[in-house]
């Protein structure tokens, strides 16, 4: 059985949200929700790396540990799925997520809260797959249909990547290798070395510790 | 013999292109796909980060509109998530169960505290009907939402196992709009209870000396009763905790209603945290609260349960009080001109 993840190259990533927008497409996800988010570190700086963010979909997930009404699910793939039928829209997801994956519609009394809305790793929710209850509640369900998150598949740089976890791993070993990181690790801080980045034009530089 | 060596046109032309290698050296290296270690580079393994801990937040910039998406990681959830799933639960249940426990202790030991000389069946006016509203407003509103926040804390192992996940939803629902909704007359109860009984609950000296007597409760029956005014020491460590306590959760309360409307991440958490203490002192509280005021003590209840109490009850307890009100002629039965 694959466990399903998500990797995202932050050396590779162009800030271009192809994958915002495309989670924002399939999903027909409402306005004011954000499934899925570039954020940007050190804008403007040497060093400045993208991410983007979803939800990262935790081996115990710590959402699923305080939800007052148990209403998370974790498929075989370790899919972390959540159903709005039992949702009442507290908020403490939020507060333990350590990377602010639930989001909620400011509807119901005093406009704070409606049902909690996640990245759903593109497989859709507890409803039968491929249903029109499933679709209006928690948008498209890829996975049932044997494809891989769109977001991912959009990344114009192959940047963001999602699924099997093997696979991913292999990738990103690959990628540490010809990016000469000696044992295979790369931090962010091993990328151009700590202290001289070169300049925009010419990241790195000889002598910079990688060309 | 001549050693074998290569024919001459053939060694200058590997030496030409040997030349011309090296000069092109440079550009060669920079199209390489495996690149050259630089002085920054780690050498060891050890030196390379696998994976640093965050303990701090770490934000970014988002271009979308909601500017709270910028924090990438919030590692102070996880702190959060131990206080939701295990410390609170430990707070609230370990103090109400304790205060239970040591109430009823006490009460094997003493047993409700009667009136020393039984009651005499003339009446006191205690509470007025303004008094006894705001109390049982602040008091019913607070059970309420006492009860309801137990739901949400403990709703999930204790009562899903009961009831179901399809069955618990909306009890949780109703409880959360019942929370939210109910705290409003709990506001105003406690505003109407500071206006009409902060004078009297202002400490004095005599509340020291009740205090350091523990207002007579361990002294035998019919012993030295320490005096007290119209609220006793005992009612003025209720009144100001419920007064601070209940302000406290009203201010936590309705940061928590209006999510991020002053506070980012941090600071929800924070109320969370605050609100949920203030819950686990404030049920410990009400629970030795109503115990007194119901078998703890003969005769308390008639003073909220319809506002007049035994003559000898106020004699016993409320000495000082009651011989006010004797000046004033508030006195049945012993107006002058009545």
């Amino acid at each position: 059985m694959a466990r399903m993840k998500f990797l995202c190259d932050a050396e590779r990533c162009i800030e271009c949200n192809a994958c915002v927008t495309a989670c924002k497409n399939e999903h027909e996800v409402p306005w004011g929700i954000n499934r899925r988010r570039l954020v940007t570190l050190n804008d403007g700086k040497p060093g400045e790396r993208s991410i983007s963010m979803a939800c990262m979909h935790c081996n115990d997930p710590p959402c699923a540990a305080v939800c007052p009404v148990d209403c998370f699910l974790q498929t075989a793939d370790g899919v972390v799925l959540h159903s709005k039928d039992l949702c009442i829209g507290c908020g403490y997801c939020f507060y333990a997520c350590p990377f602010g994956a639930p989001q909620y519609p400011r509807t119901t009394d005093f406009g704070s809260r409606g049902k909690m809305d996640k990245c759903t790793f593109c497989a859709g929710g507890p409803e039968p797959d491929g249903s029109v209850e499933e679709y209006q509640k928690y948008g498209a369900n890829r996975l049932a249909e044997g494809k891989l998150p769109l977001c991912a598949e959009m990344c114009s740089t192959r940047a963001l990547m999602g699924g099997d976890g093997a696979v991913l791993a292999d990738i990103y070993q690959e990628r540490s290798l010809r990016r000469g990181y000696g044992s295979g690790a790369p931090g962010w801080s091993t990328a151009y070395g700590r202290n001289d980045r070169g300049s925009p034009f010419a990241p790195g530089g000889p002598g910079t510790g990688g060309a | 013999m001549r050693p074998t060596r290569l024919p001459l046109h053939a060694l200058l032309l590997l030496i030409a292109l040997l030349a011309v290698q090296s000069l092109a050296a440079p550009t060669f290296a920079q199209a390489q796909l495996y690149q050259v270690p630089g002085q920054n580079s780690p050498t060891t393994k050890e030196q390379v980060p696998l994976y640093v801990p965050q303990d701090d937040k770490v934000i970014g910039r988002v271009s979308i509109p909601d500017e709270r998406l910028g924090v990438l990681v919030q590692p102070e959830g996880r702190e959060w998530r131990e206080w939701r799933t295990h410390t609170l639960r430990l707070a609230i249940g370990g103090l109400a169960i304790g205060m239970t426990a040591v109430l009823a202790i006490f009460f094997l030991y003493r047993g409700t505290i009667r009136i020393h000389g039984g009651k005499s069946g003339r009446l006191v006016l205690r509470f007025n009907g303004l008094d006894r509203f705001a109390h049982w407003t602040t008091a019913v509103s607070f059970l309420t939402m006492a009860l309801t926040g137990v739901i949400m804390t403990f709703g999930r192992p204790l009562l899903i196992p009961l009831i179901g996940h399809q069955a618990f939803t909306p009890l949780a629902e109703y409880a959360k709009s019942i929370h939210n909704f109910v705290s409003v007359p709990f506001v105003v109860g406690l505003l109407m209870i500071m206006a009409l009984w902060l004078r009297d609950n202002i400490p004095e000296k005599a509340d020291w000396t009740w205090i350091r007597t523990a207002g007579g409760l361990f002294s035998k029956a019919g012993g030295h009763h320490p005096e007290a005014g119209r609220f006793n020491a005992g009612q003025k460590l209720v009144f100001w905790s419920i007064v601070l306590g209940g302000i406290g959760m009203a201010a936590t309360g309705y940061l928590l209603m209006v999510p991020f409307a002053f506070t980012g991440i941090g600071g929800m958490q924070i109320m969370h945290v605050i609100h949920g203490l203030l819950a686990a002192g404030l049920i410990a509280a009400v629970i030795g609260h109503i115990y007194i005021g119901t078998i703890g003590m003969e005769g308390a209840f008639d003073a909220m349960g319809c506002g007049e109490v035994d003559e000898n009850w106020a004699m016993e307890h409320h000495r000082r009080w009651y011989q006010e009100q004797m000046r004033k002629g508030y006195v049945e039965g012993r107006q002058p001109a009545e």
